[in-house]
Order: structure tokens, then C-alpha cells, then sequence
């Protein structure tokens, strides 16, 4: 791929990533944190989210109604998300008006007050966040699915945490927490937009460069044991509709088995972020009048992660039937490899996805930032070329090594007095 | 690359291609070579306007029916063609019109094209397709009723536009998306889908007089000499008093809640002045005056914000939240006083100031992708916005004064008058 991306690390360990893109006059950053809820011991669950919502409650330069009104006034867009590996905070800006938006986070990654006020009323807000996702059923599922395949390693609990913790955390655990994370060797910021690229570079380095280094904060491993054989639960809850989500083991994103099982998830559940109607589940199972719905979702992790499909059972079905019917599509790919279309189909569509994300500025600068959370940047940069180079024989491979109902967790999401 | 489309510049008469097709269609056409892929959007004037209350659901269903088979093509074979590209069409219908939506890289562009013709003239809405569809959507209906804010919203519309098309839900009822039958379709589909009132804009790797070759080609053809003209639309009646309904859903843990009035139409010369009063009310940084005073001074909710819905009818114009149960009066209370302060004081210099250079600062970054500058397009014409609108937008915001935003608020919120709907336990 064509892409000319400027990589610095400064003195102080932060690592910087630079594209231009000259197609509109928009410069989006975002600056990315080693920390998400998979740093979280017992106790502290939710403290990485709660964190990154206390950023925004401002600094003594940039008091928080100021910094928000700076930012909206001057046009931009602005948020912020944690995830399971990483925090990460955006601003999406006119160009000429973007300065702001580094000044704001060079500032906010040292200064940011955590007043006891604001953290007592961001408590509600945050657990008022839990309670509308506890309103929905897959939420609920979801969650229980996560709980289930996790029991060791801090991938166990959602994002969002506990009840119990978001009671107990207090203010001087977050503050300790944004205090040990917070460094500049433990980020990493992209940019992408209409700028150069030298000159970008000089003012990134006069507002991040005094920012002093900090201990290397250390990543909570603890490894997950081997499941021995199949887990299945289920959850009950209002409503008339059966939900089903299968998680199986995949290995992390740096996993030589990571491509292929991309294109295993293209042929089997259908490439994200296209419509999904010719993908095997789909004409297995929805055009079949087994289900509602199927999607297929894996996703890039430093520790070994799972691939979920997610499945509405549909009213006239049993459940083992539909898990059956899913089950006899998967084994069609371990008992005989893909043809070599699918494979190719596979490709040209993540090509297309590529090109469209190219039209946005914004797309551009979080991938770069956000394949540095797991791989790196070249990890993004090859993606296109290793997908290409894989083959039949290695889909129908992880197909037979990954998808074993021995090593899967099922859950089901049934309607209090309803049958299965 | 970069010197080519350097200009930056805001869509406008010298680069938006605007033309007829033969039989009317008007195309709305831009250039952008800095990426390879093509967005075709549009609309036609086919929505659940045209519906009886026994079938309401009808026109979301034609129009989810349509990509699953033609005269020349099974549902499979279709999404075969463009999945095997990387390209999507999809459509959708709201109250007025029939919309769709596309994209595909450049060399595919003659393929989406073709799909769209034959979807749209041709539909064969197959028996066993349409069960497939229909259980999806009794499943989506099923999945409403559990859902709060969708439950808070239905109830907001049914009372507030009582008697008005935008009082019934677009995806209906279980037992009116159950009675409509193969016939119904092929009858809503023959009467309404037609070239009369069609727009499209085409955005992307194509010059536009090329583009406007292809699409002749494609739809020139079309002719439906009896296309029914949309139904003339009644003026809702005004709210007397405030009206309060709640929902109850007792396993849910989080209630929703929708409440407010009246609003302008997109075409109402007040639409400017409600919009940035509304953006200062509840939408401006971490939502307005009262995302402030509900999320953020009082840890009330996750979010909090109001919201100006101004389309080709009369508009709505309200503020939603998701609260705790035991929190709901009192946000209720904040909000309201929130909509008295705002009609007895309107908004400050400061806060005009800086809502017209948020109007104005983020105007690239909707235009940022050929998805967004089609949007644009469609905006234009179907608004009567003018070529130059986005040229002129600038203009048009700064021009709007603190006394225009007062009489406007007062005009549209009574806060002693308002309907407030609620969902949950």
C-alpha cells in the first residue's frame, strides 16, 4: 500500500505517527493510551473508562467548560473511548483551528484536577451508562459470555465495570491510576490531515517534549488456562426473543494465524463493514429460516481474544437446532479448505473497505494510532498484502484448530417463560 | 493528488452538476478523484405517507423487499454481484420517501447502477423472500417493546402529531406488518414507485457528465404515466396542556424519557434561528444548556440532549435523556426549567458567538466523505436550498440574532404546554 507515514519517537518515549492527506482541510489527532480494562484488578473494574471520563472535567488552563466550548466553537468533533487494550482521545478539527486540540491534550495528560466533586457526580452518570446497557438483552448476554471464557485473565469483566466497583472506586484510586498511566512513554499519537509534516513534528515536540517520563507502567498479564470442553449457560430476562452467541478461542493480532482467520470470518460471517447476505452463516442460517440475524465479529487483541457469532434465533426454531446448523457450516470449512474465489472475494473486499476508508481523515489517523495498540502501525500497512497471501488450505487449517465446540462458550439469552 | 483537488472549496454552482434525465429525474452530480470509489444516494417520493392505517409498515417493507429479486435477478445473485466487489446498495423509507443509498470502487460504478434500475422497476418481492423479511421485522417490532427509549419515542409521536401521518410508527405494528400480503406490495410498488419526484446525486471517482450518461442509461427509460402525487398533509394540532404518559416496563433498570412540542419545518424562515437555539438548549459540546445542568452539574443521566427534528412537514421539537427510575421527576423538573429559562431569556451574545463558528468550523468535516457531500446534494434539492447554499451557509448562520432565536423559542416551546413521555420501570 501507498502510504507515507512519518514514525518519531520523542525524547521522552512518546511515539508519534504523521500522514498527510491533503484532500480536505481537516487535521484529525488521536492520542492513545496503553491502558484499558484489562489493566484492571479485581475491585477497580471500570477505573480505565472512569478515568477517561475525568479528562474531560478539565485542567486549571483549560477549566472543563472552556476546554469543551474551545473545541465545539472552532467546529470540531471530539471524544473519547476506552476499550479492553487501550484509551484513546480524538479531535477532529478544521485545520487552521487545530493547535487547540494539541495544546489541550499536551495539557490534559498532566494536569487534569480529578476534583471530588466532579468524580462524585461522573459515579452516577457512569453507573446510569451501565443501567441503559443493562436494558438490552445482548448487552446482558454478551457480558455473561465474556465472564464465562475469562476467569483468569482481566479480559473477564466489561469496559464499563462492576456495579460494585463503580460504588467503591474512590478518588484517589482514579488520580493514582491517570497518574501511573498517564506518561508519555506509555503513548502513542497519530495524526492525519492537512498539514506538513516538519512542521507538525516541531510543534508536537514543543508542547510534548517538556512533559517528563514516567515509570513504564506495567500490563496485567495472567494468562488464561486451557478450557477443558464446552461451557453453555443461560440468562434469562424480559422479552420475547432467543438471543445466541458462540465464542470460540482466536489467538492475538500478531499471530501469524490472525490473517487467516480474517478471511475464515469474511467466508463464514462476511467482511465488516459490508452487507453481509452471501456470507455462508447468512445463507445457512437466515435465508434457511434458522435465525433473524447473524453476525460474525473478531477483533484485534494483545492477549488472546475470542470470535463471536451472534445469532437471533428465529420464533419457529429450537435452539439446538440453529446451534446445529451453524455447527454443520463450520464443519463444511474444516472438512474441505475454501476455493480459491472465496479467498480472492475475501481480499477485493477488504480492498474496497480500504479505499473507502481512505476518503476520511479521520479513518486514516485512527488506524494508524490503533494498530499500534496491539501491533504497530506496519501491522496496518501489510494488512492487504498478508490477507492476500493466505491460503485454502490455511483457512480450512485454523478452521479444524480454532472452532472446536471442546473450546467454545455458548450462552443463551432466553425470555423468563418462554420454551427453548 | 494533492494539487488537483487542493481548492477546498465548499460544493457549489461551479462544481455541482445539476441536469434532468428524460423523464425528469434530476441527478445532482460532484467530482472527487482523491479516492477511487463512487457514493450514489436519493430518494423517491414513496414513503409510508401513502399507507392505511391497516397496513402501516407497507412501504418499510416494499422497500426492504426490493433488493431480494428482479425480473433478471434472484436476491442471491445480487448481493452476490456486489458483495463479490466490496459494494453495497441498500434502501430504506421513512414517512415521505423511499431513500437509497450506494457505494462502490470506480470500475464497479456500472454495476450499482444497474442494481438500482432493477430494483426499482423491477422488484419481484419473491413469496419466500418476504417471509424471510417479515419475520425479521415482527422480531424488530418485538425487540421495540423491549426497548425504552423506542417506547418513549412512539408514545412522544402518537400524542404529540395525534391525528397527523407522523403520529404512526414507519415500521408499524406486529399485526399490521402480518396482514400485508404479496398483492399489497406489487399495489404500493405500481402506484408510487415512479420517476415523478426522483432525485440522485452521484459523488465520487466519475466526472458528472459521464455519470449523468450512465444513469440516462440506466433510468432514462422509466416511464409510469399514473404515479399517485403525494396526499396533502394536515396541521397538527396544537398541545393545550401538558400531557404525561409513562410506559411501564418493570425488568428494565434505566428509564427513557422524550418530551417537548411543535417545531418548524426545514423550509420555515425561522429553521435557522431554532436550529442554533436548539444546538445552545441542548446540543452544543457535552449537549447544550441542558446536557449541563442534567448530566453534568447533577450526575442525573449518561445523556441528556434536545433535539430539532425539521423535515419537508411540521417538525418536532424535543429533549430526551436516559435517567435512573428514582431520578426521573427531577430530571424532568431540571429539563423543564431549563425550556422556561430559555423562552423567558433566549440565549447570550457568547452563546450565539460561539454556536454560529461551531455551524460554520465543522461545515468541512460533514463534506469530508462522497457519503457526505451526497447527502449534501439531496439536501439541496430537496429543500429548494439553492446551488450556492453551501457557499452562502456562512452568511445565513451569522445573520441569525439573539431576538430572532427569542421569538422563535417563544413561538414554538411553552414550557407549561409540552408532552412528556416516559419509559421504564
Amino acid at each position: 500500500m501507498e502510504e507515507k507515514i512519518t514514525q518519531v519517537k520523542l525524547k521522552n518515549g512518546m511515539k508519534v505517527l504523521l500522514k498527510e492527506a491533503h484532500t480536505a482541510p481537516i487535521i484529525s489527532s488521536w492520542l492513545w493510551y496503553r491502558v484499558g480494562s484489562r489493566d484492571e484488578p479485581t475491585g477497580k473494574t471500570g477505573i480505565s473508562h472512569w478515568t477517561e471520563h475525568m479528562l474531560f472535567k478539565g485542567t486549571k488552563k483549560f477549566p472543563a467548560k472552556i476546554l469543551d466550548k474551545a473545541i465545539s466553537r472552532d467546529g470540531g468533533r471530539w471524544n473519547a473511548a476506552t476499550s479492553r487494550d487501550a484509551t484513546h482521545y480524538y479531535e477532529t478539527m478544521p485545520a487552521d483551528k487545530f493547535d487547540l486540540a494539541l495544546r489541550l491534550e499536551a495539557d490534559r495528560m498532566k494536569n487534569s484536577a480529578f476534583d471530588a466533586k466532579d468524580v462524585a457526580s461522573e459515579r452516577t452518570v457512569i453507573i446510569s451508562e451501565r443501567e441503559g446497557s443493562e436494558n438490552e438483552p445482548l448487552f446482558q448476554l454478551t457480558e455473561a459470555v465474556q465472564q464465562t471464557a475469562f476467569r483468569v485473565h482481566p479480559y473477564h469483566h466489561e469496559v464499563i465495570g462492576d456495579k460494585a466497583d463503580l460504588l467503591a472506586i474512590t478518588r484517589d484510586d482514579l488520580y493514582e491510576h491517570y497518574r501511573r498511566y498517564y506518561v508519555p512513554n506509555n503513548a502513542v499519537l497519530s495524526v492525519a490531515g492537512d498539514f506538513k509534516t516538519r512542521a507538525m513534528l516541531a510543534r508536537i515536540r514543543e508542547l510534548f517534549e517538556p512533559i517528563p517520563k514516567g515509570p513504564n507502567p506495567p500490563r496485567l498479564t495472567r494468562p488464561e488456562p486451557e478450557q477443558k470442553g464446552e461451557m453453555r449457560f443461560t440468562v434469562e430476562g424480559s422479552g420475547e426473543t432467543v438471543f445466541i452467541q458462540a465464542a470460540y478461542r482466536c489467538p492475538n493480532a500478531v499471530h501469524p494465524d490472525f490473517f487467516p482467520l480474517q478471511i475464515f470470518d469474511s467466508i463464514l460471517g462476511g467482511t465488516s463493514g459490508l452487507s453481509i447476505k452471501t456470507s455462508r452463516l447468512y445463507r445457512a442460517l437466515v435465508d434457511k429460516n434458522y435465525a433473524i440475524e447473524v453476525s460474525g465479529w473478531a477483533e484485534p487483541t494483545i492477549d488472546p481474544y475470542l470470535y463471536r457469532i451472534t445469532l437471533i434465533k428465529h420464533p419457529k426454531r429450537a435452539v439446538e437446532e440453529v446451534i446445529a446448523a451453524m455447527d454443520a457450516e463450520i464443519k463444511k470449512l474444516q472438512d474441505l479448505p475454501p476455493p480459491e474465489d472465496e479467498l480472492k472475494r475475501a481480499v477485493k473486499q477488504a480492498r474496497a473497505v480500504f479505499v473507502y476508508g481512505s476518503e476520511n481523515i479521520t479513518s486514516q489517523a485512527f488506524w494508524m494510532g490503533y494498530a499500534e495498540m496491539f501491533a504497530s502501525c506496519k501491522w496496518y500497512l501489510t494488512y492487504l498484502d498478508n490477507l492476500a497471501k493466505v491460503t485454502p488450505q490455511d483457512v480450512q487449517r485454523v478452521a479444524r484448530q480454532y472452532f472446536q465446540p471442546s473450546s467454545r462458550v455458548i450462552g443463551v439469552y432466553q425470555p423468563k417463560g418462554s420454551e427453548a | 493528488m494533492a494539487k488537483r483537488q487542493r481548492g477546498h472549496s465548499l460544493p457549489g454552482p461551479e462544481d455541482i452538476f445539476r441536469t434532468a434525465l428524460s423523464n425528469g429525474i434530476v441527478l445532482l452530480a460532484r467530482a472527487n478523484f482523491n479516492s477511487l470509489s463512487v457514493s450514489v444516494s436519493g430518494y423517491l417520493p414513496a414513503g409510508s405517507i401513502f399507507e392505511s392505517d391497516d397496513k402501516l409498515g407497507l412501504a418499510d417493507f416494499v422497500s426492504s423487499c426490493l433488493m431480494r429479486g428482479t425480473r433478471t435477478r434472484s436476491f442471491d445473485s445480487i448481493y452476490n454481484e456486489l458483495e463479490s466487489v466490496g459494494a453495497s446498495l441498500g434502501f430504506d423509507s421513512n414517512v415521505h420517501n423511499v431513500n437509497f443509498g450506494g457505494r462502490s470502487l470506480v470500475e464497479d460504478f456500472p454495476l450499482l447502477l444497474t442494481l438500482l434500475s432493477e430494483a426499482l422497476r423491477t422488484p419481484t418481492f419473491p413469496k419466500k423472500e418476504m417471509e424471510t423479511l417479515r419475520a425479521h421485522m415482527l422480531t424488530s417490532l418485538l425487540l421495540r417493546e423491549q426497548n425504552t427509549s423506542d417506547m418513549a419515542a412512539l408514545a412522544f409521536d402518537r400524542i404529540l402529531f395525534e391525528g397527523h401521518p407522523y403520529s404512526r410508527p414507519t415500521d408499524g405494528y406486529i399485526q399490521t406488518v402480518r396482514s400485508i400480503t404479496r398483492e399489497d406490495m406489487f399495489e404500493f410498488h405500481s402506484r408510487h414507485f415512479g420517476p415523478k419526484g426522483m432525485v440522485v446525486a452521484v459523488v465520487g471517482a466519475v466526472e458528472p457528465q459521464k455519470a449523468a450518461e450512465m444513469l440516462e442509461k440506466a433510468l432514462g427509460g422509466w416511464q409510469v404515466p399514473g404515479q399517485a402525487p403525494p396526499p396533502a398533509m394536515p396541521n397538527p394540532k396544537p398541545i393545550r396542556t401538558t400531557v404525561r404518559r409513562h410506559h411501564s416496563m418493570p425488568d428494565k433498570f434505566q428509564s427513557d424519557l422524550v418530551m417537548g412540542t411543535l417545531g418548524p419545518s426545514r423550509k420555515d424562515p425561522e429553521y435557522f434561528a431554532a436550529s442554533l437555539g436548539n444546538s445552545i438548549l441542548g446540543q452544543f459540546g457535552m449537549m447544550g444548556r441542558i446536557g449541563d445542568a442534567v448530566r453534568e452539574k447533577s450526575g442525573l443521566a449518561y445523556y441528556a440532549s434536545s433535539s430539532l427534528n425539521s423535515g419537508a412537514g411540521p417538525g418536532s421539537w424535543e429533549v430526551s435523556a436516559g435517567v435512573n427510575p428514582a431520578n426521573l421527576d427531577k430530571a424532568i423538573e431540571l429539563i423543564q426549567k431549563e425550556l422556561r429559562r430559555f423562552v423567558k431569556n433566549g440565549v447570550t451574545a457568547e452563546e450565539l458567538a460561539e454556536n454560529q463558528a461551531n455551524y460554520v468550523g465543522r461545515l468541512p468535516l460533514s463534506l469530508e466523505s462522497n457519503g457526505g457531500v451526497a447527502g449534501a446534494l439531496l439536501n439541496i434539492e430537496r429543500f429548494d436550498l439553492g446551488l450556492d447554499y453551501y457557499q452562502r451557509y456562512e452568511e445565513i448562520v451569522r445573520k441569525v440574532t439573539r431576538a430572532d432565536i427569542l421569538e422563535t423559542a417563544r413561538k414554538y416551546i411553552e414550557p407549561e404546554r409540552l408532552v412528556v413521555s416516559t419509559a421504564g420501570p
